[in-house]
């Protein structure tokens, strides 16, 4: 921990950063915080309960435009941050990332190289819940599949907490706040929830990192990261992994698979 | 008011009566570790374990989603079918705490501000709020410090505090007493003791009246832009909230006739503020953090003299990036 504070410091005291986002201790566990001093930079925490996808920042430009950002990025922050790259939406001579190395030191990712080595030599951390009910969703026939999410998205009241938390999810205007013509509906329905999930979902394939920061914000605590986990697990059975071949959403090749289209 | 005793298996089948008479009940219902407010069938399905539920009652007066009136064009004519109010049921919420009881209060102030809302009013004519007091608390919850307390009585219909097998019961309002009386061997007498015994101890987190004086004056303070960095514009504050009552007016429109329906909104939304021109008053989050604060907690005071905060902690439990309201509203109070 000490190690970040004296890192970021020594970022701000060579006037290389103007702002450092990592966390801070919050009520329960570790929160976003805006680090803007040397001094500040003595709050900083960097551990394993560090989950909040971080980089969901890195796209916000009332609070990082024209900015060089220090940040702190979890494994599935960093995640996020190569596809935020691949999508040209981030500058590396703008960014300082540190990542949390196997032994819990701290990492600094110069490149998106080394980000890249860094993904491929750590192995994700568990998610022992998720698999749990990844395995009894899988184990159901089609129509208790629909019975399962028609129930829990019947619940969805339509905050969009889910695409505010998701570094992905940085549109400046949402398909859903579209209305000429009104491609979803905008109240609260079972139908209309599902429309809106299943948007978000397919916006998703090939990019989404597989944090779950869409389901930690549900208010509600929809188990929706479930669908974009399945849609990567699709995207990788049927175009290979993303980071090799591009984006799968954008880049078409002729050996592309068309059988999933019904 | 007056003072009752009823046991828990005396108020079971009391709910279970009011049911079979055609009341509809809402109560707390769990599944998994959140527990909300859903309608039962069956008083076997009520959990009270809980110490909040995960959303306010108050899509019982302000549904998520409400049609307000429907409409149909045939030869240039056109019929209204306006709000029907005689398909609302009798309701009883059973099971609120009191800091959802009181959170009616500003719905209501809101909703009738100027013109009366008819589905709102018209709703809550035939609710009746069973609360209960709170045993238990967390690091969350601050009703003492905005005036309320976990045995507070303002707003419920009844209030039961758990007491030993069963419940004191305050019979609050007429409604209350209707309600009561139309069973009334289910309930006993008055059992004398002392209700503050068995509340939860719900610290005060911040002084009311140095928060008072100091809010209504900080429109250019630079705390705003410092506390709401972290802050997402998700929205999830305001869903969850008893008071918050941002709505949006959409068309549920097919071919030539529709539905006009009021939905949820909420002012820490990019778009809430955003003009047709494209300009948009509250431009950053700053600003829609501002407005949060001050619209519950000087704006609605001074205007319909009621704050727009009961302490339920709903909003800070809900957040993805802990944005604890009490923290903040402590700041300011101290500033
Ligand atoms: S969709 Fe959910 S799991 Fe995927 S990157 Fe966004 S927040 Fe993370
Ligand atoms: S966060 Fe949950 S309740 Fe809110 S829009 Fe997303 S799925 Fe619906
Ligand atoms: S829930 Fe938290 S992040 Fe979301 S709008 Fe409210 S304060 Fe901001
Ligand atoms: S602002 Fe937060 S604490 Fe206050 S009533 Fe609303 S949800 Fe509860």
């Amino acid at each position: 921990m000490d190690e970040l504070r004296n890192r970021a410091k020594e970022l701000f005291e060579k006037g290389e950063i103007d702002i450092f986002i990592g966390y801070e201790q919050g009520t329960r566990n570790p929160r976003p915080i805006f680090v803007g001093n040397a001094e500040d930079t003595q709050k900083l925490v960097f551990n394993d309960k560090c989950t909040g996808n971080l980089a969901v920042y890195l796209t916000r430009k009332d609070l990082v435009k024209g900015k060089r950002v220090g940040i702190s990025a979890s494994y599935y922050a960093l995640k996020s941050i190569v596809q935020l790259f691949v999508e040209n939406q981030l500058k590396e001579e703008n960014l300082k990332i540190f990542g949390l190395a196997n032994d819990g030191k701290i990492e600094a990712l110069n490149s998106l190289d080394e980000i890249k080595h860094y993904i491929k030599d750590t192995p994700p951390p568990p998610k022992l819940e998720d698999d749990e009910l990844i395995k009894q969703i899988d184990a159901m026939s089609s129509a208790e599949r629909w019975a399962f999410w028609s129930d829990e998205l019947s619940k969805c009241f339509k905050c969009y907490a889910c695409r505010a938390a998701c570094p992905m999810c940085y549109c400046t205007k949402c398909i859903v706040e579209v209305n000429r013509p009104q491609w979803i509906q905008p109240w609260a329905s079972t139908l209309g929830n599902m429309e809106w999930q299943i948007n978000r979902v397919m916006h998703m394939a090939g990019r989404c990192s597989d944090c779950g920061s869409c389901s930690t914000a549900c208010p509600i605590g929809i188990p929706i990261h479930l669908l974009t986990h399945k849609m990567s697990e699709t995207v990788k059975a049927n175009f290979g992994d993303p980071s090799d071949k591009g984006n799968v959403l954008s880049t078409f090749k002729p050996e592309d698979k068309e059988s999933f289209i019904l | 008011m007056e003072k009752k005793y009823i046991s828990h298996n005396s108020l079971m089948n009391w709910l279970t009566k009011l049911n079979d008479e055609g009341s509809q009940i809402y109560a707390p219902v769990a599944k998994g570790d959140k527990t909300d407010y859903k309608q039962i069938t069956s008083v076997e399905e009520i959990s009270m374990d809980h110490i909040q539920t995960t959303q306010s009652a108050k899509a019982v007066a302000f549904p998520r989603t409400e049609k307000l009136f429907s409409y149909k064009k045939e030869n240039g004519d056109v019929t209204l079918q306006n709000f029907e109010t005689t398909s609302i049921p009798e309701t009883v919420v059973f099971g609120i705490h009191p800091c959802d009881a009181a959170g009616f209060k500003p719905l209501s102030g809101i909703f009738n501000w100027d013109t009366p809302d008819l589905p709102f009013n018209e709703r809550m004519k035939r609710t009746t709020l069973i609360a209960v007091s709170c045993t238990q608390c967390d690091e969350f919850c601050f009703c003492t410090s905005v005036n309320g307390s976990p045995g507070n009585t303002a707003g419920s219909d009844i209030l039961l505090t758990p007491v030993k097998d069963g419940y004191l019961a305050e019979i609050i309002t007429e409604k209350g007493e209707n309600l009561a009386d139309k069973h009334s061997t289910f309930f006993e007498a008055d059992p004398n003791i002392n209700k503050e015994e068995y509340l939860a101890k719900v610290p005060v987190q911040f002084s009311l009246e140095e928060l008072n004086k100091k809010i209504s004056n900080m429109f250019e303070s630079p705390v705003w832009k410092q506390q709401s960095e972290r802050c997402l514009g998700c929205g999830a504050c305001a869903y969850v909230c008893p008071t918050c009552a941002c709505f949006d007016i959409q068309e549920d429109a097919h071919g030539s006739s529709g539905n006009r329906l009021r939905c949820w909104d909420a002012c820490g939304f990019s778009l809430f503020t955003m003009h047709t021109s494209g300009h948009n008053p509250r431009e950053v989050q700053s600003q829609r953090w501002r407005q949060r604060l001050l619209h519950k907690f000087s704006y609605m005071p001074e205007r319909i003299s009621v704050r727009g905060c009961t302490g339920c902690g709903r909003c800070s439990r809900a957040c993805p990036v802990d944005m604890n309201i009490a923290e903040h509203l402590t700041e300011i109070a101290s500033l």
